[in-house]
């Protein structure tokens, strides 16, 4: 068994929040430069070159390269061999985001009830993922997550026989119906199979696939991951929305395991502004 | 690139067409969700609003807190649509420019054509460099929303995209349709 302190947990998040907020990932930003080189439309590689030369500013003025710095969304692979010592880990966690965003100078964007809609002034509570495994190791990503994407994801119980076109046809009419409101060119996790939520936890979590655009491990994936980015561009939406040849910097497809009589498929949308950071601690 | 100042005037907006990049610069003022329901209690409850709509130019943002030193924190557009309900009730009052992201509803771009209201599509994602373009900020109303508080904004060469102008250009349906293409 191996003991790990929660306090170092909330001292971990509260790093992410800042860095993820802060600096966009360095494969992102390579993701972003491909995009650049196969835009067609002039207003698309201007709105290209502008988001480049933001995340550039808010690294270096350490300012947030966007000002919606989202839910706090933490997945959690936990090692059934270790022990949390110090407190409560839930807890750890809200202390962690609560400071990151202090510190970071992050806009606390959540409300307590989506009926009396209070802010929480902290933007907690995290949205939490927890997952146990074998090891005493614990993996930990934090996904920032803006709402306008959000937004804009979709999930819907298709049939066996709809199959996989109906799913190709049902993820294109998602792009379509989000429009600019997602700030393409996205990066579009898909969640199929297992059950309702499954799916949509699936979704969420392909978004956080390293590094941005690496193709799925299983070929078959791969292969309609690669059919999607050439559907999704070709609807023309283009950079921030105001036309263009690129539309999605990344698909990323998860499969899991369903009934024989469910396709459940689920489509998470992430903005330009991808924020993930990955630690293992 | 075309130059405008705020206040917008109501000629100059005449001669803009979809698709024109702008640099705008002067005073606006911002409001977001829990702002605009407010707007529209206080017109329903015949109150004054926060700030008189004529003339006037509404940017949606909730920016980050500003560092010391710095005027405002992050600060770029979020999603219009969700004002639509909102919006036909400044419009009609006089509102001549929105600034957000999105496309808006029929009824808003009805409304906007009508009382000559020009819609400017900020960049997201480009919350730092639009935070350096912005040299002055005021809390005006609503305090206790926090980044949702309105606010008045000093803007200095702010770059926006004009999306619906006053001749039924819409960039948000004109540029994708130029776009398309069949899947390969």
């Amino acid at each position: 068994m191996r003991e790990i302190a929660v306090d170092d947990v909330a001292d971990t998040v509260r790093k992410l929040c800042v860095e993820a907020n802060h600096e966009l990932r360095g494969d992102h930003v390579e993701a972003l430069q491909r995009a650049r080189d196969r835009e067609r439309s002039p207003i698309g590689q201007e709105v290209l070159d502008r988001l480049l030369a933001n995340a550039e500013v808010s690294a270096r003025e350490r300012i947030a390269f966007c000002q919606d710095t989202g839910y706090a969304v933490c997945f959690l692979e936990i090692g059934q061999d270790v022990h949390f010592t110090g407190g409560s880990l839930a807890a750890a966690l809200d202390r962690g985001v609560a400071e990151g965003y202090r510190e970071g100078y992050l806009r606390a964007s959540l409300v307590r009830s989506p009926v009396d809609r209070v802010n929480t002034g902290d933007n907690t509570p995290a949205m939490v993922h927890y997952d146990l495994v074998e090891g005493d190791g614990v993996r930990l990503t934090l996904l920032v997550k803006g709402a306008g994407c959000d937004n804009m994801s979709a999930l819907r119980m298709l049939t066996p026989a709809a199959g996989v076109a109906g799913m190709r046809k049902f993820v294109v009419e998602t792009i379509e119906a989000a429009g600019p409101s997602a700030s393409p060119p996205v990066t579009v996790g898909i969640g199929m199979g297992g059950t309702f939520d499954r799916a949509a936890v699936l979704a969420k979590k392909a978004l956080t696939r390293e590094p941005t655009g690496s193709p799925s491990p299983d070929p078959k994936l791969a292969e309609l991951e690669a059919e999607l980015v050439d559907a999704i561009d070709a609807t023309g939406i283009g950079p921030a929305g105001f036309g263009g040849t690129v539309t999605t910097v990344a698909v990323h497809v998860e499969a899991y395991p369903t009934h024989i009589a469910a396709f459940p498929v689920a489509i998470n949308l992430d903005c330009h502004s991808h924020r993930v950071r990955t630690v293992t601690l | 690139m075309t130059e405008l100042s705020l206040p917008l005037d109501a000629e100059a907006i005449r001669a803009l067409h979809s698709g024109d990049s702008v640099l705008l610069s002067g005073p606006l003022v911002t409001g977001r969700d829990a702002a605009h329901e407010r707007f529209a209690r206080a017109v329903e409850g015949g109150e004054r609003l926060p700030f008189d709509p004529a003339g006037e130019t509404l940017y949606f943002v909730g920016p980050t807190p500003a560092r010391p030193g710095h005027a405002i924190g992050a600060a770029g557009p979020t999603t219009a649509s969700r004002m639509d309900a909102w919006s036909p009730l400044l419009v009609e009052r006089g509102l001549r420019g929105m600034i957000g992201k999105g496309r808006r509803s029929e009824t808003v771009k009805e409304s906007m054509l009508e009382h000559g209201c020009v819609y400017f599509g900020a960049i997201e994602g480009t919350a730092a460099l639009l935070s350096q373009c912005i040299t002055a900020s005021e809390v005006i109303a609503y305090e206790d929303l926090g980044a949702e508080a309105v606010r008045r904004l000093e803007v200095r060469d702010f770059p926006a995209l004009v999306v619906n102008d006053l001749h039924g250009g819409d960039l948000y349906r004109d540029g994708p349709a130029r776009w398309r293409r069949a899947p390969s």
